[in-house]
């Protein structure tokens, strides 16, 4: 499936001539990836699009999961709530299943990298099983404001990484290791991302019975209350007022996430049996994702945090307006009234979609800059050399670096 | 023809790749911005007056350096980001004495315009400061005269552009651009050197600026 070749066309030539030329410098060194889950969430799609493609340019790459239950996940999931800010009791049983499961996963997880690339905090625990190889832990989510309690749990084990990374300039906290700028990235030969035939978007359309005889508007994300998906509907509602448009909420639901069916509901009852917003728990299929991102007039992604916000790439790239929270990497992505429209309410995001619905050539002209901006900055191809260029700096110290 | 006579030296391409590493530091008003801007890493300064030019390609005019996007953006100091986005990068032949006009510059603002310093971005616009790792590798791409060297640059990455004409100058101290380097030293032609060496290459997007070696280099070789 992976092919580097096919970026070429998208990337041009040069780049990946370039990707090459990294990959022979890692001939010899296996990079192990271990995260909690092999679908579902963003760093799980990042990473199956990434190993294949490391695999093929030369880098010996594997990937791990580790195993985890119920209660694992539950704690899991609070502390993710308790590192972007929200409010969480944690308690001390919490942290002493989380040491449990993560001494299970010490035991039972072959750890035989030359470097180990752990992603998140659910496995950051098998740093214990530190050997003279090099250590990164890749924090994917917005840790600019965390609880003391978690982070405090969390660093120690943090400290004992030769690096971290993290998505945002803002989540950098002060550690005794190197800390790196990498954002993520979307792939654009990916069934989310690739161009599709308007046969299919409008089979999908009509697979959710959505008419296409009023403007769209969408969010695409996991039902997560960090992803405000009722304030989507609040600021939807204002902007019925003035235009009759239609609303879709759909995403789906993670193995590590057990508090979408809770968010889901309150979702389905903010709706008020509305004909005009559909709600859509969508199975693990990028190509409806895809589908209906395309035929979407605006894209919204209110989060409240965001680690990345890989869906506001993902619209970017198909050339669509988005509103976006300021938060997290959005503002990365989105240079506020050039590549979309930054927003910080309820309030401010009906703004922002009323001026895209009543300015169709000033919302197409943002979405051309925008997909401009996701081409040189955050397609795989650029994720796959930044990737690499931390592999090597493990093995160099200095500002510049010969190779 | 002087397009194809041949080079004394080739010109082999390299290609500059970086990482961009946090360092933790943040100021949230002008004068912690002029605290650390006086003692980060020459690595931080580099950064954040040459990130535009590499991540915003097609997004011109762009400010030329993050210090002045941010106190206009962030602090609202429109008239101080104006200097900074003003001061002549291409004058400076090292980081340090960049910086130092840099600090020059936010402390005579700063004399005259004491309020200023009440001012405090707002909870998570503070500027963060980055460095820049850069790693240097050779490319697979080498010119043996100046036709060969204009389908080159036609091609190759903007990576490549960006070390040979800003990163070499600038970071590694040469005196001038490695591109009007060779074309004086190995081609002979030093015309054609000081009209490349001449051009402000802070004043054009990065494609742009290949449009323009590849108009001015390729007149040559057609004559």
């Amino acid at each position: 499936m992976a092919d580097i070749e096919k970026y070429i066309p998208t990337v041009g030539q040069p780049i990946i001539d370039d990707l090459k030329l990294l990959a022979e410098k890692l001939k010899g060194k296996t990079v192990q990836h271990i995260n909690s889950t092999a679908v579902g969430g963003g760093v799980a799609e990042i990473l199956n699009r990434m190993v294949p493609l490391l695999k093929e340019l030369g880098v010996d790459t594997k990937w791990d999961v580790i195993k985890g239950g119920e209660q694992f996940f539950e704690v899991t999931k609070k502390f993710h709530n308790a590192l972007h800010g929200r409010p969480e009791e944690i308690t001390q049983r919490d942290f002493d299943i989380f040491l449990e499961t993560s001494q299970n996963n010490i035991e039972a997880l072959d750890v035989c990298g030359d470097i180990v690339f752990v992603h998140d905090p659910q496995p950051i625990a098998l740093i214990k099983k530190r050997s003279g190889n090099k250590w990164i832990w890749r924090c994917h989510i917005d840790v600019s404001n965390p609880n003391q309690r978690v982070w405090g749990f969390l660093e120690n084990f943090i400290a004992n990484y030769d690096s971290a990374v993290f998505s945002a300039p803002g989540f950098s906290q002060k550690l005794p290791i190197r800390q790196f700028l990498i954002s993520p990235s979307i792939d654009p030969l990916s069934d989310k991302n690739r161009e599709l035939p308007q046969g299919i978007i409008d089979s999908v359309l009509k697979k959710y019975n959505i008419k296409k005889d009023k403007p769209i508007i969408t969010q695409i994300s996991r039902f997560d209350r960090l992803k405000d998906p009722v304030g989507v509907i609040e600021a939807y509602k204002q902007v019925k007022k003035y235009f009759d448009c239609q609303l879709i909420l759909a995403g789906g639901s993670a193995a590590d996430d057990p508090e979408s069916a809770e968010v889901l509901e309150e979702v389905e009852a903010r709706s008020e049996r509305d004909k005009d917003i559909h709600v859509l728990l969508l199975p693990q299929d990028d190509i409806v994702v895809n589908a209906l991102q395309r035929a979407s007039d605006v894209i919204v992604q209110k989060s409240l945090k965001e680690g990345f916000g890989l869906t506001v790439a993902e619209a970017l790239w198909k050339s669509k307006p988005v509103v976006a929270s300021n938060v997290g990497g959005i503002p990365l992505q989105i240079k506020h009234k050039y590549s979309g429209l930054l927003c910080h309410s309820i309030d401010g995001a009906s703004f922002a979609i009323k001026q895209f619905l009543a300015n169709p050539e000033y919302a197409k002209k943002l979405g051309q800059n925008g997909r401009e901006h996701i081409r040189n900055n955050f397609l795989i191809t650029r994720h796959i050399r930044e990737y690499m260029l931390l592999f090597l700096s493990l093995y160099h110290k200095e500002d510049i670096v010969y190779l | 023809m002087p397009g194809l006579i041949k080079a004394i030296e080739p010109f082999r391409f390299y290609t500059r790749l970086h990482l961009s590493e946090l360092t933790g530091l943040r100021a949230s008003n002008l004068s912690q911005l002029l605290s650390i801007v006086k003692q980060a890493p020459g690595s931080c300064i580099y950064h954040h007056t040459h990130r535009f030019l590499q991540q915003h390609q097609y997004l011109s005019p762009e400010p030329p350096n993050d210090f002045a996007y941010w106190v206009s953006k962030v602090l609202g100091e429109d008239e101080l980001g104006e200097m900074l986005a003003s001061i002549d990068t291409i004058q400076f032949s090292t980081v340090r004495r960049l910086r130092d006009k840099i600090i020059a510059t936010i402390e005579d603002y700063l004399k005259n315009n004491i309020s200023a310093k009440l001012k405090f971005a707002g909870n998570g616009e503070e500027f963060h400061f980055i460095k820049s790792v850069s790693f240097v590798l050779p490319t697979n791409y080498i010119a043996y005269d100046l036709k060969e060297f204009v389908d080159i640059v036609k091609n190759i990455t903007i990576d490549s552009i960006y070390f040979h004409i800003f990163e070499s100058r600038l970071r590694l101290e040469k005196k001038t651009n490695d591109f009007s380097n060779w074309i004086e030293t190995s081609i002979g032609d030093k015309e054609l050197s000081d009209k490349i060496s001449r051009l402000d290459p802070y004043t054009h997007t990065l494609e742009d600026l290949r449009k323009t070696i590849i108009k001015i280099a390729g007149k040559r070789v057609s004559l």
